[in-house]
């Protein structure tokens, strides 16, 4: 696995006539957790979004293992945000997660016993093998993103794109999410995460992206999480925390 | 008229007894009857999907946008002989103008940022008005050969023909076939899009395949009930399916069982008794069993729901007083 | 149809009829927008199919074909299938589009069951409240003072006028109610019953229109209109009027176009109300055309900075 999983040069995204993104240049190495941080408005969801051609982009290009989207699609899991998808939608969680293996099945063939049992398999890595047969309207926020984490688990991919996993999950959630990422990266997998919370960044990544309208930084978190930088990312809307700006900590308010 | 209105609310005994009068030797009640569960089965089957895709009323606007279609099929069979009322060339001149009219929905819903209805409405009335205009100018050159030209197609509530019936069977099959087939993949664009997008799905593609099974069932289902009628066959069953099940698999099977079987009980009841036009009483037989539904089902209906309810305030109290 | 097969234009005849469109697609046009604000675009058209065992049941109890007894049995099932509707979607948890199709269908197929099963005594033909007849108008008139006045013109005017006071009268809750239906109840507006009169509305004007101007015209106006107005403003009040100035304008040019356009083919007028319908259409992809060129020009809107959020 010596090509990038994730190379991104000039890419600018416009919509309705506003550049929402200018050229974002970045690259990513393998087996790394990249957090991606940013004001809101700042283009984060947009950033994947484009990348996996889901919406029109200006220019650049973007290079999945040094291949076009295309020809490297299972090798790549999205995780939407939560709201994306009808939860009143007639479903049980396993189904939800067996979705994630229709690629593998094919067209006009059905879901049978050992894609269901995949699917059994990823829900019990997520913590939650006894909600299986739930109604995913019953789930709460925090089961209804392990749903979406254990479908993306079952494609066996190499690169996770993931929008936003934490918003609004309990802590158990939170912790179940952070253990499996990394044991991806202990497999030599591969992650791009939108993150709200500056606080845990430290503690989730390995790589940062500070994103606001375009790259602001990017880089290992050591080097590149620093105050300037945040500040430059966030420009009025952030608060530095005098007691803590030493370990580059910050608080984000008014968003 | 008494047995009959006790066939709606116990539909086996008197079903039965219906049955024995006709002994369904007549062999015009055994092909109307056919016709009538085949395409109840289909538009069940597909009206699932509509109702998932959050499109439910596409069958209102597609059934009206096909008039224009006959027009232009009757224009132009009239003028290369004396195909004008060629059952074939009308049904794929709604069928292709259905299709325009679906293709226009997706059109305005991508292109403007009308919303889903009021794209169904435009193109409702738009292409209805459109028929209308076509066919004042076709009945002039048609003369009285035209007249009655719609109802040819809409609304023709009476009695289903032996070639009605083999074009109910011609497309009702392939379109429940259709659904089997591609459960899985229609499912995934109807729960999740962006899934879909990711995984490489063409979704244009599988989108105009769902509808393009839908304006099938409707033309023909059209000069059988009716437009009113057969978009009520398209929405009911899956609706009423909707409240006993939580699984896409299990609600094709209820919707396309509970549409056969008004499709049945509907048209038994107007063979029957002459004043009980056969579309008419189809939809209330369904809507019937959708009353039933709405309170009786057992995952989504109101009892189910209410018991629901009052299990998790008895589990709260419980727990206060513990 | 054969009145105006010369193509020339009678102001005794076109005159009256251009008048009756145009009442009709205002009236209809101005109630039309906050259908479309509020998502329930369909309703104009469930609404114009429920009202059939209503107008069934008026006849049935009254014996007569007066205006007014049709008027309120319309009025009374139009607002029990908007009901309905609403409480399916809410308490059943029925899909929205869905609780629409089952309600309207049903009412429609027990409409068409009572007719024909009264069918000695009733004169109601499904046919004619799906198609009308716009080129009649001239024919049944009413004396007023010096002048003979259509029916249809009196009764379309009646309506307009109470479209015109609720929009006018109501315009503030109005717009609180379809934007905001929530805080217009904290606020102590009852939204419900002004969606109830509203709803009344619907089902008079697509009553009054029926006989007159029939069914699919009066949807057209319903939606169309307001939808075309929409693409070119975000301000209610300039929608309101944009909307009935389309409607009007697609009057006007429906007629005309019916009477004109098919000659240059060699072939006599065509259906009024149909092309009236059509004209609505010209104007809403013209807008649609056009509305992305107004973006340009660099107004945005709070709607579409919601849209665009990623």
């Amino acid at each position: 696995m010596s090509e990038l999983p994730l190379a991104v040069s000039g890419l600018s995204v416009a919509y309705q006539g506003q550049t929402v993104l200018r050229r974002v240049d970045f690259e990513l190495p393998a087996g790394s957790l990249m957090g991606v941080v940013g004001p809101n408005g700042a283009g984060k969801s947009t950033l994947l979004k484009a990348c996996l051609n889901l919406i029109p982009t200006s220019s650049g290009e973007v290079r999945f293992f040094g291949r076009p989207y295309r020809d490297v699609r299972h090798r790549v899991a999205y995780i939407p945000q939560r709201e994306s998808v009808d939860w009143d939608f007639p479903v049980r969680a396993v189904d939800v997660v067996a979705m994630g293996l229709y690629r593998q099945i094919g067209w006009f063939r059905p879901v049978r016993k050992r894609h269901l049992d995949q699917a059994h398999a990823a829900l019990a890595k997520m913590g939650i093998a006894e909600l299986a047969g739930r109604q995913i309207d019953q789930l709460s926020g925090g089961q209804q993103q392990r749903v979406f984490l254990a479908r993306a688990l079952v494609q066996g991919a190499d690169l996770y794109l993931m929008d936003e996993p934490f918003a609004a999950v309990d802590a158990s959630t939170e912790r179940a999410i952070v253990e499996i990422l990394r044991g991806l990266r202990a497999a030599g997998k591969t992650a791009v995460v939108i993150h709200h919370d500056l606080q845990s960044v430290r503690d989730y990544f390995d790589r940062v992206l500070l994103l606001n309208g375009r790259v602001i930084a990017t880089g290992p978190v050591e080097e590149t999480f620093t105050a300037e930088n945040l500040q430059a990312a966030y420009q009025g809307r952030l608060v530095v925390l005098d007691r803590l700006s030493e370990s580059g900590v910050a608080k984000a308010v008014g968003s | 008229m008494t047995h009959i209105s006790l066939a709606v609310p116990e539909i086996g005994s008197s079903l039965l007894a219906a049955m024995g009068r006709l002994g369904l030797g007549d062999h015009n009640t055994r092909v109307v009857v056919f016709a009538s569960v085949l395409l109840g089965l289909a538009s069940g089957g597909v009206g699932v999907f509509t109702l998932l895709r959050r499109r439910a009323l596409i069958g209102d606007a597609l059934s009206h946008a096909m008039l224009p279609g006959i027009g232009v099929a009757f224009l132009i069979g009239s003028t290369f002989g004396d195909f004008g009322k060629n059952l074939l060339l009308l049904l794929t001149g709604a069928l292709a103008s259905g299709l325009l009219g679906v293709f226009t929905i997706l059109g305005i819903r991508r292109w403007s940022r009308t919303q889903e209805d009021a794209a169904l409405g435009i193109v409702l009335s738009v292409f209805f008005g459109l028929g209308l205009v076509l066919l004042g100018l076709v009945q002039q050159i048609g003369g009285g050969h035209a007249a009655g030209l719609e109802s040819f197609i809409y609304g023709k509530t009476a009695s289903i023909t032996i070639r009605d019936a083999f074009w109910i069977a011609a497309i009702s099959v392939p379109a429940l076939a259709l659904v089997l087939v591609l459960m899985k993949e229609w499912s995934l664009v109807c729960f999740d899009e962006v899934q879909a997008r990711v995984g490489g799905l063409p979704i244009g593609m599988v989108d105009v395949v769902m509808m393009g099974a839908v304006v099938a069932v409707l033309v023909v289902g059209l000069q059988a009930v009716g437009v009113i009628l057969m978009i009520a066959l398209l929405v009911i069953p899956a609706a009423a399916a909707r409240f006993w099940t939580q699984r896409v698999s299990t609600m094709v099977l209820i919707s396309a069982l509970i549409g056969g079987l008004s499709g049945m009980v509907g048209s038994l009841v107007s063979a029957v008794a002459e004043d009980w036009p056969s579309g008419a009483t189809i939809v209330l037989v369904a809507a019937s069993i959708f009353g039933f539904s709405l309170f009786a089902g057992t995952r989504r209906g109101l009892f189910a729901r209410y018991r629901e309810r009052q299990s998790a305030r008895r589990q709260a109290i419980g727990e206060v007083n513990a | 149809m054969t009145l105006l097969a010369s193509g020339d234009w009678l102001w005794a005849l076109d005159g009256w009829i251009v008048v009756a469109g145009i009442l009709c697609a205002v009236s209809a046009a101005l109630v039309g927008n906050f259908l479309v604000l509020r998502r329930e675009s369909l309703l104009g058209d469930a609404i114009s199919h429920a009202v059939l065992p209503g107008l069934a049941v008026a006849f049935l109890i009254t014996g007569s074909r007066h205006s007014l007894p049709m008027f309120v049995g319309a009025a009374v099932v139009g607002v029990l299938c908007a009901s309905l509707t609403q409480w399916l979607r809410d308490s059943g948890k029925v899909d929205e589009g869905a609780s629409m199709g089952v309600v309207f269908t049903t009412l429609f197929a027990l409409g068409l069951v009572l007719i024909v099963k009264a069918a000695d005594r009733v004169d109601l033909d499904p046919g004619c409240v799906l198609y009308g007849a716009i080129e009649l108008t001239p024919l049944d008139t009413v004396r007023l003072g010096a002048f003979d006045i259509p029916r249809v013109v009196l009764v379309l005017s009646t309506v307009l006028v109470l479209n015109l006071v609720f929009v006018v009268g109501f315009f503030k809750e109005l717009r609180l109610t379809t934007f905001d239906p929530g805080l217009a109840d904290t606020l102590g507006f009852r939204s419900r019953w002004l969606h109830h009169a509203l709803m009344v509305l619907v089902a008079v004007t697509a009553v009054a229109s029926f006989e007159s101007v029939g069914n699919i015209l009066v949807v057209a106006m319903f939606i169309v209109p307001p939808a075309t107005a929409r693409l070119l403003t975000d301000s209610l009040g300039r929608m309101v009027w944009l909307s009935s100035g389309f409607a009007a304008a697609a009057a006007v040019l429906g007629h005309w176009a019916a009477i004109t356009v098919p000659g240059w083919f060699g072939f006599g007028s065509t259906t009024t109300a149909g092309m009236m319908a059509v004209m609505t259409g010209c104007f809403f992809f013209l807008a649609m055309g056009l509305a992305p060129w107004r973006r340009r020009m660099g107004r945005r809107t709070s709607d579409q900075v919601a849209d665009s959020a990623p």
